[in-house]
């Protein structure tokens, strides 16, 4: 029995990998994604690297060297001129706007006086530059006459952060939650694609074996179920395969890319919003010590336990929700008819990611969170964002994490005989196009 | 007489629908055995069962005299109606892989595969794919594939379909070789022609229900009627003789050549016994032809099916 299952797995694995389809999509893929890679960050260089021009005729006596170069805006001073000139040359010269401050008595009378000329509504982040100059100056002239002097005024301004700490005493650092949770929700992502991708490669080889109709055949000779394992693991160690390819070839592509085209990745991390990154923050502090806080907040994830758990919620979600996958291909005659099956699948794996990002990112332990990390079918996804802040005080409750496996376990049992016997039916009915109804029918033969 | 398989009043239900009621069959050792039934009488349900791919509800199935168990899957071949084989593998791989899953080594199917390839003249064929070939040739693979383990019972459901002439010949000779070399063979299909030329024994199935079984040879010579068909040569008067005959016996049906004074018809007799017509004939006329009308599978089919569904 067990060699015809080994058979099975071989044959199925073996089908699998020989796909033309395959190899081009494990050969194309990572040069695909490097590439997107390397072309979203060359994109954000241009962006960054176009710097607006713009001309400031001032007739104050205030403002005298508040202008000066940034990274998105260069000033060119105009003197002597009047509005009117200074507008055309504006113009002529092709600049990106004029700042026109006019004369006056007080900071805070240029100040309401002052305009900035564009030729269509000008971009946020530009007026944003201007008008903190303003504001900058505006606060200082208004303490000034509280009687606070300039040198007072910049030591006033000095950024602060609150200290952040356990209670065990250990120092903590700010963002470190949500890095966690990305780090877990890596893993939970990973487990989704996974399911996505080779669940469908079983439905597709079982509506395969349908349609060729060597189903009949092949299971006179061995049990439905065990043909159906055969399937899901064959088909799995084929995605393996496939993973570790991707993996080990796009780390590859991305080093050589990096060396080329000499991109500053954590540049492009710290830019895009999402991710609060480290280097963003430890600018404002002291660096060498920030970053030895996130270093060692890093090297303390218990990463033993979340490796460990990873295979644990990995191999029993996938042998879930690729069994739903398997008795959906049995149940239909064509691919086309998988639809209204497939959505109630692709649900609960959307929601996980979704609740994981929002729900777990700002509170790793509320009540949505547990209750997502205990659902079965959302908890492979949800409880490894939870799972980098550990086990027990301070992390996931030791009872969390076992009540989730075990309801893991339950479900996987229940959902897989389930499944079989859908299955077993399924494979041998031609020409219905299966309702729910006709499916839960089939339970009961 | 041994039986290979005997079935005891199997019943399957599909939910609300019965395929099965209540089939008792015993099939006996080394013999072409014919299940024969419209479509959707239960025929594929009860082979499938003795596939173990499904299980009966209620009864028992003993295949030489034990239940039926797991370990029998490798002493049963199985040719099934819906059939086809992964279009996208080479033939040499697939039917490896079918026959290790039948229980076969792999050295051992080589071997054999060897012989069957040759004997069919498909040597060739090995590293092709399924969808480089036709239906028909695809058909032998999968008879290889169903003889390959040399199963003490072979299974044909519908064998025929999707051969052309030629090759359907082919296959009924492989068959009838396989039944001399001591194989049971259980032949399932609704098509008459080849029952006649194959089956030694039947069993008729209809709305899930056993109609009838036995030997063949039997079963006609308990349906024929006594029908005769009779051909005579007079010298004059055919139709007055005609009327005359038709006073005193139960002609079916006539036909009178006046120019050649021939007469053809078909009458059915009260018994077997067939000198009182011989003699009436034989005064007047010359006998051309005296025949026995013996009933085709055909027609016990038919009849039986009709006379179930009237009499219900």
């Amino acid at each position: 029995m067990a060699s015809k299952l080994g058979l099975i797995i071989k044959r199925e694995y073996l089908a699998k990998v020989r796909n033309r389809s395959f190899i081009v999509m494990t050969i194309l893929s990572p040069l695909l994604m490097v590439g997107m890679v390397v072309l979203i960050a060359y994109l954000a260089k241009i962006n960054d690297d176009e710097t607006r021009v713009v001309s400031v005729l001032n007739e104050s006596a205030f403002f005298q060297s508040e202008f000066s170069p940034s990274k998105n805006i260069s000033y060119v001073h105009l003197d002597d001129l009047t509005l009117e000139q200074a507008k055309d040359s504006t113009n002529s010269l092709e600049y990106y706007g004029l700042l026109y401050i006019p004369q006056g008595a007080t900071v805070e009378e240029v100040s309401n006086a002052s305009y900035l000329f564009t030729k269509d509504n000008p971009n946020t982040s530009v007026t944003k530059e201007l008008e903190d100059i303003f504001q900058n100056q505006l606060r200082q002239d208004r303490l000034q006459k509280l009687g606070v002097t300039s040198k007072q005024f910049s030591s006033v301004e000095k950024p602060f952060e609150i200290n952040l700490s356990t209670f065990d005493g250990e120092k903590s650092v700010r963002g470190i939650n949500e890095i966690k949770a990305i780090i877990g929700g890596g893993f939970g992502y990973a487990i989704m694609m996974f399911i996505i991708i080779y669940g469908g490669f079983v439905m597709r080889s079982v509506i395969e074996e349908k349609t060729s109709r060597i189903i009949e055949v092949i299971i006179s000779s061995v049990k439905p179920f065990q043909l159906m394992l055969g399937k899901i693991i064959g088909n799995s160690l084929a995605g393996i395969t496939q993973f570790t390819i991707w993996i080990i070839s796009a780390s590859l592509l991305m080093l050589v890319a990096v060396m080329i085209f000499g991109i500053d990745l954590t540049a492009l991390s710290s830019d895009n919003g999402v991710t609060p990154g480290p280097m963003g923050m430890s600018q404002l502090g002291t660096m060498d010590d920030k970053m030895m806080m996130y270093a060692k907040e890093i090297y303390d994830i218990p990463w033993g336990l979340l490796i460990g758990s990873f295979f644990i919620y990995f191999i029993l979600g996938y042998l879930i929700y690729s069994s739903i996958y398997a008795a959906i291909g049995a149940a239909v005659d064509n691919e086309t008819d998988t639809q209204q099956f497939i959505f109630p699948i692709i649900l609960p794996l959307m929601l996980a990611i979704y609740v994981g990002f929002f729900s777990v990112f700002s509170n790793p332990h509320g009540p949505i969170a547990i209750g997502f990390s205990l659902f079965p079918l959302t908890s492979p996804i949800v409880m490894l964002m939870r799972l980098p802040g550990g086990i027990g005080e301070g992390g996931v409750p030791l009872w969390q994490f076992l009540l989730s496996v075990f309801l893991l376990m339950v479900t996987f049992l229940g959902i897989v005989s389930l499944a079989a016997k859908i299955y077993r039916t399924g494979i041998l009915m031609y020409g219905k196009k299966p309702t729910y109804k006709e499916l839960i029918k089939w339970l009961r033969y | 007489m041994d039986h290979i398989l005997v079935a005891k009043n199997v019943t399957k239900t599909y939910g609300d629908y019965t395929a099965l009621s209540n089939i008792s069959l015993q099939i006996p050792e080394n013999c072409i055995y014919g299940l024969l039934g419209p479509n959707g009488a239960g025929k594929t349900s009860f082979i499938r069962i003795i596939n173990q791919i499904t299980h009966q509800d209620s009864g028992e199935i003993l295949l030489n005299g034990e239940p039926l168990a797991p370990k029998h899957i490798a002493s049963i071949g199985y040719l099934p109606e819906e059939r086809g084989l992964y279009k996208s593998m080479k033939v040499g791989e697939q039917v490896l892989y079918l026959a290790q899953l039948k229980g076969l080594s792999k050295n051992e199917a080589k071997t054999r595969l060897k012989y069957w390839f040759d004997r069919l003249n498909i040597g060739d064929w090995w590293d092709k794919k399924i969808q480089e070939l036709s239906k028909g040739m695809a058909q032998k693979i999968q008879f290889i594939v169903t003889v390959l383990h040399e199963p003490k019972l072979l299974i044909f459901d519908e064998p025929f379909s999707g051969f052309d002439p030629i090759n359907a010949n082919i296959i009924k000779d492989e068959i009838l070789q396989l039944k001399e070399k001591g194989t049971s063979i259980i032949f399932s299909t609704h098509r008459m022609e080849s029952v006649e030329e194959l089956c030694e024994y039947i069993a008729l199935i209809h709305k899930s229900e056993k109609i009838l079984d036995g030997k063949l040879s039997d079963i006609k010579k308990a349906y024929k009627n006594n029908i005769f068909n009779v051909g005579v040569q007079m010298e004059k008067d055919a139709e007055a003789f005609m009327r005359s005959l038709e006073q005193k016996f139960n002609i079916l049906s006539s036909e009178i050549d006046a120019l050649e004074n021939q007469i053809h018809f078909k009458v059915q007799l009260p018994s077997s016994h067939t000198g009182d017509i011989l003699a009436e004939l034989s005064k007047v006329s010359n006998i051309n032809r005296f025949e026995e009308t013996i009933p085709s599978a055909n027609d016990i089919f038919i009849q039986t099916v009709n006379n179930k569904d009237n009499g219900k």
